[in-house]
Parts: C-alpha cells; sequence; structure tokens
C-alpha cells in the first residue's frame, strides 16, 4: 500500500524525470501506460494544457484586450463571427473571443483558489476526524460535516455568495465553504480505517509524534483518491462558478465570466446567437476537458488491474 | 477413443497485458475418459483455472484469446460451437465448482434464489411445477449434508460459513445430472478439517453419479486420494501425466519430484525445503523448457529447446529432456 | 428494517438543527443588521430600533437563534421583502410547482439511465455504447443552465411546437387546487385538455434538469455492470448455461445498482440547485424562481426559507435512498460480516 506514495508524480514529469533510476522509470511507464490507454485522457490532457495556456497568456493571446474593461463601440457592435471577429462582438461592440479567453482565466483562477483553500482544510480536518475516531473531535468535526452535506451544493454556495457583496470573491468564499466538506467525508473514511493498520500502530508504539503519523504515515496512502477527486474537481468549481455568474451572483461586468456572458447572449436570442453559444461551447470544453484528464488520473491511480 | 468424454488438444490461452500477451497455457494435452476421475496438479498461478474455464468459455474474452487448440467433448470442438450448442454443454454436460465459494454466490440473492434459477433454466427441469422445482433444490441441498435445508435456501451468501457456502456450490453443480464435474481446488480457503469432509463428499456423490471429475489442486495428496489419474502442470505445460498409483512409484519429472518433497512425511527428513524460485514471467518465458531456470537437474540443452513428450511406459508420460 | 428507519429518522431530526443553526448564522449573522436591511437604508433610526426589538436582536446571538427556530417549527419563518407577504403563504404558493418539476426529472433520469446503461454495458465497444458515451460526455459538459438557454432557442425561435414559458397556457381553465400539482389534479378531475398543455410545458424545463445526472447515472451503471461482469458469481451461472438475458437483466442488474442508487441522492441535490437557474429561465413559477429573486434582492427571511425547505426535501430523499439500498443489498439490510 504504501508503495503509492509516488502517486503524485504527474504524467508531465516523465520526461523531466528519465534520468531517475530504472525503478521509478518503470513506475512511471506505466502510470503513463495506465493513463494514456484511454485516447480521451490524452485529449483532456491536452484541453487542460491548452485552458491553462489561455489563462496564463490571455493579455498576449487575446487580439483586443481593452474589450475586458469599459468598452462600447457601436459601429461594431452584434457583428457575426468574421476574420477579425472570429466568434463575432456583443451588442457594445466588444469581441467576444477576448472575453472568452478572459473568462478562462478567471474560471481556472476561480477553482485553483477554490481547491488550494478547501483541499488542505477538508483534509486536515478529515485526517483528524479520523484519526481520533471515536472520541469527541471526530463527533464535532463530523457532525458540523455532515450539516454541510446535507445541503445541496449549489443551493448552499447561492445562499453563502447571496448574503455577501456580489462580486468574485464572494463567490470564491462560497463555493471555498461548500466545497471542503466532501475532502473531509472522503479522507475521513480512509483515515479510520487506515488509523487501524498495523505500520501506524507501529509509528505509536516506537513514539512517532502525532503530526508525524498524520502526514508521514496516514496521508500518504490517501493521496490516489484526493488527486482524482482534485482534478475532477476544477471542471466542477468552473460549473459552479458560471452557475453563480449566470445569475449576477460572480464576477461583475464589466469584467467577463462565462455565466454572466451566456444570460447576457441569452437576452439577444436568437439573432445574435454567437453571443451565447461561443461561451456555451467553451465552458462545455473546459468542463469536458477536466473530466476526461480527471478520469484518466483515476486510471492512471487506480491499483487494480 | 470411444470411452473418451473431454480431449484437450495443443490447447494454448494467451491473455492480452500491458506489455504483451501473458502465454499463461502454451499448448497442453489432455483427455478424460468416462467415468474417471483425474487430477491436475501444479502450483497456483501455473494455468490449471484458466485451462479449465476456457473449457466452458467463461473466460473475458476482451482479456483472454484462444490463439491455437481444440477442445473436443464427444468430439465436438467447443471452441468452434454456436451459442445455443455450447448452452447445451454448459446445461447438461459440464459443471465447474469454483475455487472461491464466497465469490461464486452473489451476494443480493438467497442461496435457493440461486439454485432455483438453475433448475428453471435446465433442460431437464424446465417443465416443472414450482413446488417440484422446490423439492428438488431441497433434496439437493440434504445431498450434500445440509441439516435444515429450507433455511439455508432462505439465507443470504453472507449469513453462511465458508463450509456451507462450499457446500451450495456443491449443490449448484450437482442439481442437475451432468456427465463431467470440474472442481477447482474446492475447500482451499477452508481449515484442513472442512477441506477433508470437503473432499470426502465429493468423491462420494462423484462415484455415486458415476459422473467424471477432473480435480484441480495444488497438492498431490489430495490428488492422491481423489483421482485415477494425475496430470502435473507447470507454468502452462503439462510435465508429466501417470496412472496415480505409478506416478507416486515412480516419479519421473524433476518437478514432480519438488512437488512430492513438498508433502510432508511422518517419518524420513521432515519437511523439505520444497522448489527453489517461482513461476516464470509469462510474457517473456524461457525458450527452452519452463522449469529450466528452477530445475535441479537441468542441462544445456533445456535452456534452447522445448522439452519433447517422451513415452515411458503406456500411461507415462514426461516433457523432460533427462529421459529422452 | 424498522429500526434502521427509526435510526435513521433520528439522526434526520439532529441534522435538520445543524441546518437550521448554519441558515441562522449565514441569514442573521454575516449580513450584519437584519432590521436595517429590512427597512432600507432610508428608514429612520427609531424605526429600525423599534424592528430590532420586535426581531429579539437586542438579545444575545443564542436567544436569538431561540426565538427564531421556535418560529420556524411553526412555519413562521417572518415576512418576505419582495412579496410583503408571510413567507410560509409564498411557500404554500410555489413549492407544488417545484415539486412537480423534480418528481418529473427525477422520473425521467431514473427511467432513461437504466436503459441507456443497460444497452451500452450489453453493447460495449459497439456504436451504442460510442453514442451513448459521447452522449455522456454531452451531457456531462453542458450545463443544465445552459441546456436551457439552448431549448428556449430551439422551441421559443426556431421551432415553436412545445411552450416554452410558465405552467399552463393561457387559454386553458387551470384544474381546481388538490394537490398543487397540476398534471395530477387534471388527471384527478379528467381534464385531459389541461393535462397534456401542463405536460407539454414541463417537459422542457424537466429535459433541461434531467440530462445531466441522467447520462451520469448510465455511466455508473455501465460501469457497475462491466465490473460485475467479470465477478466469479456471473462467470459461475454462465457456466451453468443461464440465458445471457436473465443474467444480464437478473443476476447483473441488481448488485450493479446498489452504486447507481447512493449517486442518485447526489444527483438529486444537484438537480435542485439546478433548478433555480432552469425555473429562472423558463419562468416556472416555483420556489426555486422564488429563491433566486429573494437572492437577488437580498431578502433574507425568503432565503432562509427557501433553504430550510430544500433542506428537508434533501433529507427525505436521502433517507428514501438509504432504503432502497438496504433494499437491494442484505448484507446491509440484515447486518452480518
Amino acid at each position: 500500500m504504501k508503495n503509492n506514495i509516488s502517486a503524485n508524480e504527474n504524467t508531465a514529469d516523465i520526461k523531466k524525470k528519465s534520468f531517475l533510476s530504472d525503478n521509478t522509470r518503470e513506475k512511471l511507464r506505466i502510470y503513463w501506460y495506465k493513463f494514456s490507454r484511454n485516447k480521451f485522457s490524452i485529449l483532456g490532457l491536452c484541453i487542460v494544457l491548452i485552458s491553462i495556456f489561455l489563462a496564463v497568456f490571455a493579455p498576449v493571446i487575446a487580439p483586443y484586450p481593452q474589450h475586458v474593461k469599459e468598452f462600447v463601440d457601436y459601429d461594431k457592435a452584434g457583428l457575426p463571427p468574421c476574420a477579425s471577429y472570429i466568434f463575432g462582438t456583443d451588442v457594445f461592440g466588444r469581441d467576444i473571443f477576448t472575453r472568452v479567453i478572459f473568462s478562462f482565466r478567471g474560471a481556472l483562477l476561480m477553482s485553483v483558489i477554490v481547491l488550494a483553500i478547501a483541499v488542505p482544510v477538508g483534509v486536515l480536518l478529515g485526517l483528524i476526524a479520523g484519526y481520533y475516531s471515536g472520541t469527541w473531535i471526530d463527533v464535532i468535526i463530523m457532525r458540523i460535516t455532515d450539516v454541510f452535506l446535507a445541503l445541496p451544493p449549489m443551493i448552499l454556495a447561492l445562499a453563502i455568495a447571496a448574503v455577501l457583496k456580489p462580486n468574485l470573491t464572494s463567490s470564491m468564499i462560497a463555493v471555498t465553504v461548500m466545497w471542503w466538506p466532501w475532502y473531509t467525508r472522503l479522507v475521513y473514511g480512509m483515515a479510520t480505517s487506515l488509523s487501524k493498520e498495523y505500520f501506524v500502530k507501529n509509528a505509536e508504539l516506537i513514539g512517532a509524534s502525532k503530526p508525524y503519523i498524520l502526514f508521514h504515515e496516514i496521508l500518504p496512502n490517501c493521496l490516489s483518491p484526493i488527486f482524482t477527486k482534485m482534478a475532477l474537481d476544477v471542471g466542477w468549481v468552473i460549473l459552479i462558478g458560471a452557475a453563480l455568474s449566470f445569475v449576477g451572483l460572480g464576477e461583475q461586468p464589466p469584467t467577463p465570466a462565462f455565466g454572466q456572458m451566456i444570460s447576457d447572449g441569452a437576452r439577444y436570442m436568437p439573432d445574435l446567437w454567437w453571443m451565447t453559444i461561443f461561451p456555451a461551447l467553451a465552458i462545455a470544453f473546459i468542463i469536458l476537458g477536466f473530466n476526461f484528464f480527471g478520469d484518466g488520473i483515476r486510471d492512471m491511480l487506480d491499483r487494480g488491474r | 477413443m470411444e470411452n473418451t468424454l473431454l480431449d484437450i488438444k495443443n490447447l494454448k490461452v494467451w491473455y492480452r497485458t500491458y506489455k504483451g500477451y501473458a502465454k499463461v497455457v502454451d499448448g497442453i494435452n489432455l483427455f478424460v475418459n468416462k467415468g474417471e476421475k483425474v487430477g491436475l496438479v501444479g502450483e497456483s498461478g501455473c494455468g490449471k483455472t484458466t485451462t479449465m474455464k476456457t473449457v466452458l468459455r467463461v473466460l473475458d474474452s476482451k482479456v483472454a484469446t484462444v490463439p491455437e487448440g481444440e477442445i473436443l467433448f464427444k468430439n465436438r470442438d467447443i471452441l468452434k460451437m454456436k451459442y445455443n450448442e455450447l448452452q447445451q454443454v454448459r446445461k447438461q454436460s459440464i459443471s465447474m465448482i469454483s475455487q472461491e465459494p464466497t465469490a461464486a454466490l452473489n451476494p443480493v440473492f438467497t442461496v435457493g434464489s440461486q439454485i432455483m434459477d438453475i433448475i428453471r433454466y435446465s433442460e431437464q427441469y424446465k417443465d416443472y411445477s414450482k413446488s417440484e422445482m422446490l423439492s428438488l433444490a431441497v433434496k439437493t441441498i440434504k445431498d450434500v449434508l445440509i441439516p435444515d435445508p429450507e433455511r439455508i435456501l432462505n439465507s443470504y451468501p453472507h449469513q453462511l460459513s465458508g463450509g456451507m457456502k462450499q457446500r451450495i456450490c456443491i449443490a449448484m453443480a450437482l442439481v442437475t445430472p451432468r456427465e463431467l464435474l470440474i472442481a477447482d481446488e474446492p475447500g482451499t480457503a477452508l481449515d484442513v478439517t472442512v477441506q477433508d469432509q470437503i473432499h470426502k463428499l465429493l468423491k462420494a456423490l462423484v462415484e455415486e453419479k458415476k459422473m467424471s471429475l477432473i480435480m484441480i489442486t495444488h497438492s498431490l495428496g489430495v490428488a492422491r486420494e481423489l483421482s485415477d489419474r494425475i496430470y502435473v502442470m507447470y507454468a502452462g505445460n503439462i510435465v508429466e501425466v501417470a496412472q496415480t498409483k505409478e506416478l507416486f512409484k515412480n516419479p519421473l519429472h524433476p518437478y514432480t519430484l519438488g512437488l512430492m518433497e513438498c508433502v510432508p512425511r511422518l517419518y524420513g527428513g521432515g519437511i523439505s525445503e520444497g522448489i527453489y524460485g517461482y513461476i516464470p514471467d509469462y510474457i517473456n518465458p524461457p525458450a527452452g523448457c519452463r522449469f529450466y531456470p528452477r530445475c535441479p537437474s537441468a542441462m544445456e540443452i533445456c535452456e534452447k529447446e522445448k522439452p519433447p513428450t517422451v513415452s515411458v511406459s503406456e500411461d507415462h508420460k514426461v516433457a523432460c529432456f533427462k529421459y529422452h | 428494517m424498522l429500526k434502521y428507519i427509526i435510526k435513521r429518522l433520528f439522526q434526520g431530526i439532529f441534522v435538520v438543527i445543524g441546518i437550521s443553526i448554519l441558515i441562522f448564522i449565514i441569514s442573521r449573522v454575516v449580513p450584519g443588521d437584519p432590521a436595517r436591511m429590512a427597512l432600507g437604508p432610508r428608514a429612520p433610526q427609531f424605526a429600525v430600533d423599534e424592528l430590532r426589538k420586535e426581531m429579539n436582536l437586542d438579545k444575545p446571538l443564542p436567544v436569538q437563534y431561540y426565538y427564531w427556530f421556535k418560529g420556524v417549527i411553526k412555519g413562521d419563518f417572518g415576512k418576505s421583502l419582495n412579496t410583503k407577504r408571510p413567507v410560509i403563504t409564498d411557500v404554500k404558493e410555489f413549492l407544488p410547482a417545484t415539486l412537480e418539476l423534480a418528481l418529473l426529472s427525477g422520473f425521467l433520469f431514473i427511467i432513461f439511465a437504466t436503459i441507456i446503461g443497460l444497452l451500452s454495458a450489453q453493447y460495449r465497444d459497439t456504436w451504442v455504447d460510442g453514442l451513448t458515451r459521447i452522449l455522456s460526455y454531452v451531457g456531462i459538459a453542458i450545463p443544465s443552465f445552459v441546456v436551457a438557454v439552448l431549448l428556449l432557442l430551439i422551441f421559443g425561435y426556431l421551432w415553436p411546437v412545445i411552450p416554452t414559458l410558465g405552467r399552463l397556457s393561457s387559454n386553458i381553465t387551470p384544474p381546481p387546487t388538490i394537490t398543487g400539482l397540476i398534471t395530477v389534479d387534471s388527471l384527478i378531475t379528467g381534464n385531459f385538455a389541461a393535462f397534456f398543455d401542463a405536460l407539454k410545458h414541463l417537459i422542457l424545463p424537466a429535459i433541461a434538469l434531467a440530462i445531466g445526472p441522467l447520462f451520469q447515472e448510465a455511466r455508473i451503471l455501465r460501469s457497475a455492470l462491466i465490473d460485475n461482469i467479470n465477478k466469479e458469481y456471473i462467470s459461475v451461472v454462465t457456466g451453468y448455461g443461464l440465458p445471457k438475458g436473465v443474467i444480464m437483466r437478473k443476476h447483473l442488474l441488481k448488485p450493479s445498482f446498489i452504486p447507481v442508487v447512493s449517486v442518485m441522492g447526489l444527483d438529486f441535490a444537484s438537480l435542485m440547485g439546478n433548478a433555480f437557474l432552469v425555473e429562472s429561465i423558463f419562468n416556472w413559477p416555483g420556489l426555486s424562481r422564488y429563491g433566486i429573486n429573494a437572492m437577488l434582492n437580498k431578502d433574507l427571511n425568503a432565503i432562509s426559507a427557501v433553504i430550510i425547505i430544500y433542506g428537508v426535501i434533501f433529507l427525505i430523499v436521502n433517507i428514501i435512498v438509504d432504503l432502497i439500498i438496504a433494499w437491494l443489498d442484505p448484507r446491509i439490510r440484515l447486518g452480518g460480516e
């Protein structure tokens, strides 16, 4: 079981680490084989890389970076897709393509920040509750977790975003608050059973400190499911973020966001269809990409077969 | 030849893996006569179960392929049968008892429901009324010496002990009459006393019903008790075959000798060290004899060439250069 | 079994109390001064103070919670800022429409997920499987609010054969309210014109809500079926010559359904969440649209009422899901190993 500690070796590391020992190379080869067995996983990896590339280099790639701020050019308003505006323009004459690319940026930034906060918090609480299972610490942590899990996630996020000021930060807070309990519950189950294993008992017997046991003995054995869930969750965070901004509880205009662009565009259906269709396709593209990628990670880290 | 029930000829079975094909069964020949009890002996992972699952064609066709060979059942090749014909063989002629009784029973149905399904879809009893089917199920359960059959029929597998589940598996294999029973290490998962009861029960039932038996086991001792003739299998090859008495009197192949050493004895040298090493890699097996890397009496030729099968006497064959 | 149900209900009570504390924090503590928010920024200070006293806001938080929760249990959520009516009256008016929609889409996704999952497992690696796989990816990738917008585009402008807005056409007399579900009420009273009209109005939002969970469930069922195909007990019954169809429908489907059912609760949650967007898009007069309007206007009493009601509904759904699992899986029902 403990051999899987190196499970976090990303497939992207393969070339970089090829000077490593034969044993490590063999392991990476198996990971890559498992990951690439499904062609969709490779497609997902490509989409993920493209999305990250677009998000990072948005100001350089976008043809009209000024169109993400207050900008009006009624002469060019409502143009259908053409050579200079490949996704067309909206009712203010802004380039949809530029705004879609900047939406990638906001969406990815949101998932990175949300997961960067929610995952450590959730995992830590799950580890503690699992290790101390059966004590009052377990009861308190897990009952609170249960309450958060007892509400449909999107509704909880909407409610929290609603009572805060409507902006990107609030929507991130809202999504973070609803997201951590899922990791707590995931890790809790694993930590409970792992803390009964002999290697943990042994560490206790030789007097290892509690943090050492939590982070060096239990955590490494929980990593595969955590990484799999994270890869899949990036897409879901983007989806919930888009839903929040769709109803007006996310990023505020003029800064573009997928949901907001779709809801704006819906008002001009069907004449200015490109205002809705292209952001919708972009969302589908990114969610699909992270789903394929996440499935690939799951195949890769799966111990069976 | 009239007397031959099952005749496996040069059968090969390969599994797909990420490194290439694992050649798990490598051209074996095996036959069973009517009413004969045959033992198939070899250590875990040498292809015994794979061979026998191929006979019923229950291996996942996405993973396992049969590149070569014939499995003649009453002179018809099972591997070439159409679905309907194959179903007839499965329903009336051959049944197999699985190695793992816990895995072999569906956890979400009662034992009774699973036995009743076999009766309901059998050739012989499909026209029975529900109560007739039920009494047949009860009778079969009684046959495998389980008290209180009505209660057992209404139980789910997880409520029964391992020995009970093994008996249920035997009952399932015997509920409709068959000509050949394949028993895949029954009782391996159980403790020794229960195992012994299961073997005795199996022997009694097979003899009573005049069936043929293929007993898969990793223990020569069990095979000696339950079979008339023994095939010794190593890494996908049959290395030696002989009548049980002959094999124990005059074991020839170094692997057979090694297996004999493994049987603990009351006097003599005590428990021996067994055979050194492990089963070879099936993806790139040794070019010559597959036992070569572990063989105590290996010769130069063994590394390069496959040993031919030599007939020592009429029924005693061995695949080894020592006797060439 | 009875003991199991009682235990689940008992746990449910604690969860509801937990939810109420959470909602109390979200709606009363986080936003600042609820009295000021209720009256608006231009109200005079004395009026705000008066209201604070009336709402028990001058007392310590636990006491405030006590009074608030006592009201909630009696169905008293206070007045809605938007409609100027007691929230409970609004809830009674809007809840049936949401229930009707949720029930139909739940029904749709369970039925079609089963059929599609079975088909794609049975015809694994053929074009059937390929098609359902592609559709499942489409279903996962396109969020339900986008599906709703697209359906609106297709049936609202391009091919207007199905009505896209509201619950009933204006030329149809609505049936008397018995259950509040128009389809059921019209069936009871034998008003088939109203029934079919209501069904037509229901179908688009129901599809928009069902399509995501549908394909996800189908995928889970497919992979559970394929996992179980390699189980020893399936090769055993195959070896006994049981017909393929029987093995598929009986021996394979029942154990494979267990993981599907356990995800169904979660899918129902996402369905309820998506209803917030889909109801607004189709102008469906349900509790979710009411909730969204409340959220956009910071109508805190209405928000907390809607969330508590959805919390309770989700809890009931989860209990039902657990009971179905216990019914499917004797290892859970009867205990043991």
